[in-house]
């Protein structure tokens, strides 16, 4: 190898990246995804790449293993790895270079996995691949790897099918896999992302043993600052393919310099005032248990919550826990076996065939993926004018007048009712799918995970929105979230689910102080907070782990 | 509209001209459709561009005709497929259960026959005319459009609008035709310029063996069939129609795929 001493590992300058976009029936045409970014990783550090969608994070990831992904091209700058610009290496000095030098672990490892092979078979095939190391040296390594990441039966484990363990099992497997061929460089693409909480900390606790033991470097790629705060010596904040601020984590976290980067660090800050419980409540649920058919298991056991006119009941808990159950049940979607929903006064209909139009009308629901919850082959003004014309039987330039006034109402002004969903961007969807179910003016709205899809400055205006638009039309909420940051932000009451039951339940006061029972406390404490050395503090001292672990 | 493309242009003209030629077939053919003008089987010439036939009647004047024909059943048992198949289908997928079951099988059941093979024996019990052709011809098509219209439907009911739709209370009909419809739109008027062609195939075939349209009237495959013997002499009559079958074929699913172009689009076929 090189005498590299005094160089670093990884060196990118000035790198551009552009690709051609074919939209259907027009021309193609080019567009640069990053502006000239330039970044150096020494030998056993971690980088913490950060910023939202479309930010370039995951496309400057990859070109450090020269790839472009679905017909992205680097069309500038130089990427040096090892002091060789692996740009001008050739195919041969690319294959070379992937899975041996430069290691990449992706977002979704159930995805990435191959379903039928063995995890063994897929952890060790880099290093058999470049001969790194004989077959029964790289098993022996890869056992060592997975002790080292804290997988249950580490001398078993890899007999196992990817379909076998769990989500956050599947992640570790594959930084096992990421580390077995001994890289020198890691690329981490959004790791824990796609995972809940309460067993986010544990992978994240594991990576940064690794990368600590192993010596390795690594790009850390998220979204989420207080994530990247655990693991990562600097941080390079990222914005429409150009940096923003590059510095170390404690200035970054500390002292931010940028405006940008003084929103992203205050993000999660907002708390929202609780308002004290009406008399009556607008929608009981009484002991409600529900399965799914053909499946012979509860997801819902015994569930009793009510909820005040013009409050937020905040249903937290980690995916599985039953909370999309619960909106199902509710809404009618999954008549319950057992149980009752009394609403505004009157009984419901379990089923929804049986409940009448002002029922439907008066509950209406805003869903996680505004990009589906929204027909994409029409606009914006009928989208929102449809339940206008179905309730209220409003036509022509009546109905026309009210959804402007709705659209004013989310903020989002003249001009885009004759828009399409795909002319909208993230943000702007959830608010149309705001006004839709703002215009049944319904007495309670059912937000499923509504914010869990935007960017952190996104969601934080959507959340300012609903509480808004709360204050104007005296509007209950049912806010179903895993994040306990947004539920600090908007919730009056809190119900946290585990398996199927609620384990905790109140006013957000009571249920945010102590003494908690066990869940609760594993799922406040696994909320990342945005300062060094969180994740230690956490690790020592955890009473339990988390269902999906 | 401003841009179409080349291919669709080309697609367009050639399409249009044969629908022109289909529908004006009366004042276009040179002579009469069965009159005999000449001898047989004449090299083309002045008097008989494409030569004459089996009989010594106009070639050209037979083709124009028989484009009339066979592009009028193929269109007709098209359209009734697609509007039987594809409200089936997508009533099969948003009702589901048993009505989703009964006619599912019903449909593998018939789809389980050779459907040529249905259609002749169909055919051979009952009194050959065009409209009971177009309407077998249309229900043993409109088989395939269910299977494609369910699939695609089944695909787009689980999307979290069409249940947004369901608890605004909104009806079948609804569901089916604006949330379900725009969206499956695609493939199928992909599937509408194969069918369509297809078609045109399927009753060349009937007309080839005997079954499909019958003397006086002349379709594209009758003509094969009159002048096949002329094949071991040399003569090319039967590969004319051969030529305006494929042509036709090229010319519509050129035509398709820049309907397809224009349907994917999510911006209504505006710029971005």
């Amino acid at each position: 190898m090189l005498d590299i001493a005094g160089k670093p590992l990884l060196d990118i300058r000035n790198l551009k990246i552009g690709a051609t976009v074919y939209p259907p029936g027009e021309r193609p045409r080019d567009v640069t995804l990053v502006h000239g970014v330039s970044l150096t990783v020494e030998k056993g550090k971690v980088l913490g790449l950060i910023g939202e969608s479309g930010a370039g994070k995951s496309t400057i990831g990859l070109a450090s293993m020269a790839y472009g992904r679905g017909g992205v091209r680097i069309t500038g700058g130089e990427v040096f790895v090892n002091g060789r610009d692996i740009l001008k290496g050739g195919t041969a000095g690319l294959r070379a270079l992937r899975g041996r030098e430069v290691t990449y672990v992706s977002q979704s490892a159930a995805a990435s996995f191959n379903p039928a092979k063995r995890l063994m078979e897929q952890v060790i095939e880099s290093c058999l691949t470049h001969g790194v190391m004989p077959k029964a040296e790289a098993e022996k390594r890869a056992v060592t790897l997975f002790r080292k990441l804290g997988l249950p039966n580490p001398e078993t484990f890899g007999d196992r099918y990817p379909h076998q363990v769990s989500g956050g099992q599947l992640q570790r497997a594959m930084t096992a896999m990421a580390l077995c061929p001994k890289p020198d460089l890691v690329v981490f693409d959004e790791p824990t992302t796609a995972l809940d909480v309460t067993t986010q900390i544990d992978v994240l606790m594991a990576i940064k043993e690794a990368i600590r033991d192993t010596g390795v470097a690594a790009l850390y790629i998220t979204h989420d600052l207080a994530v990247v705060a655990q693991v990562s010596d600097d941080i390079m904040v990222l914005r429409n393919g150009k940096t923003v601020e590059w510095g170390t984590t404690d200035q970054i976290i500390n002292a931010p310099r940028e405006p940008y980067t003084q929103a992203l660090v205050s993000v999660r800050s907002h708390e929202h005032p609780e308002k004290p419980p009406a008399a009556e409540p607008v929608l009981t649920v009484e002991a409600v248990t529900a399965r799914y058919r053909s499946v012979p298991i509860d997801v819902l056991k015994n569930v009793s919550v009510e909820i005040a006119p013009g409050r937020t009941l905040a249903v937290v808990g980690e995916s599985g826990s039953g909370k999309s159950t619960l909106a199902r049940a509710i809404t009618g979607l999954l008549p319950p076996t057992r149980g009752r929903i009394r609403f505004a006064g009157r009984q419901l209909s379990n089923d929804l065939a049986g409940r009448t139009k002002d029922d439907l009308r008066e509950m209406q629901m805003i869903y996680q993926m505004a990009d589906v919850a929204m027909n994409p082959r029409q606009t914006v003004g009928t989208i929102i004018g449809r339940p206008l014309e179905f309730y209220f039987g409003l036509r022509g330039a009546e109905r026309d007048k009210r959804v402007q006034e709705l659209l004013d109402q989310i903020e989002m002004g003249k001009g885009f009712a004759d828009r399409y969903p795909a002319e909208l961007s993230g943000g702007q969807k959830q608010r149309v799918c705001i006004a839709r179910s703002l215009a049944a003016k319904p007495k309670l709205i059912i937000c499923d995970e509504v914010t869990s899809a935007l960017d952190p400055l996104v969601a934080e205006g959507i959340l300012k929105l609903l509480l808004d638009l709360q204050a104007q039309e005296n509007v209950a909420y049912l806010f179903i979230t895993h994040d306990l940051a947004t539920v600090r932000a908007i919730a009056d009451s809190i119900a946290v689910m585990y398996k199927g039951e609620v384990v905790r339940y109140g006013p957000k006061s009571d249920v945010l102080a102590p003494p908690f029972d066990n869940y609760t406390d594993l799922l406040l404490s696994s909320v990342p907070e945005m300062r060094l050395g969180w994740l230690e503090e956490v690790i020592a001292h955890r009473k339990m782990e988390s269902a999906g672990n | 509209m401003s841009r179409i493309p080349l291919s669709a242009l080309i697609g367009l003209f050639l399409t249009g001209t044969f629908f022109f030629v289909a529908i004006f077939a009366q004042w276009l053919g040179p002579y009469g459709l069965n009159e005999i003008a000449g001898d047989v089987w004449e090299e083309p010439s002045r008097t008989f561009l494409l030569g004459t036939d089996t009989v010594g009647r106009d070639l050209l004047s037979r083709m124009i005709y028989g484009a009339q024909v066979t592009i009028f059943i193929a269109t007709m048992a098209t359209i009734l497929s697609f509007v039987t198949g594809s409200i089936l289908g997508f009533s099969a997928a948003v009702i589901g259960g048993w009505y989703d079951q009964v006619l599912s099988r019903l449909v593998d059941l018939f789809m389980s026959i050779p459907s040529l093979i249905l259609a002749l024996v169909i055919l051979s019990v009952m009194q050959v005319s065009i409209p009971v052709l177009i309407i077998v011809m249309g229900l043993l098509d409109s088989t395939r459009v269910y299977r494609l219209a369910r699939a695609v439907a089944v695909d787009i009911a689980v999307m979290d609008y069409v249940e947004a739709a369901k608890l605004r209370g909104e009806g079948t009909g609804w569901i089916i035709f604006r949330e379900i419809l725009p969206n499956a739109l695609s493939p199928l008027v992909a599937e509408l310029g194969l069918r369509f062609i297809f078609a045109v195939l399927f009753v060349s075939t009937l007309s080839f063996l005997g079954l499909g349209v019958q003397p006086p009237l002349a379709d594209w495959g009758g003509i094969v069939k009159e002048n096949k013997d002329g094949l071991v002499y040399g003569i090319s009559a039967a590969l004319l129609p051969a030529f305006a079958i494929a042509a036709l074929a090229i010319s519509v699913n050129l035509v398709a795929d820049w309907v397809l172009n224009r349907t994917t689009s999510l911006k209504g076929g505006r710029g971005a």
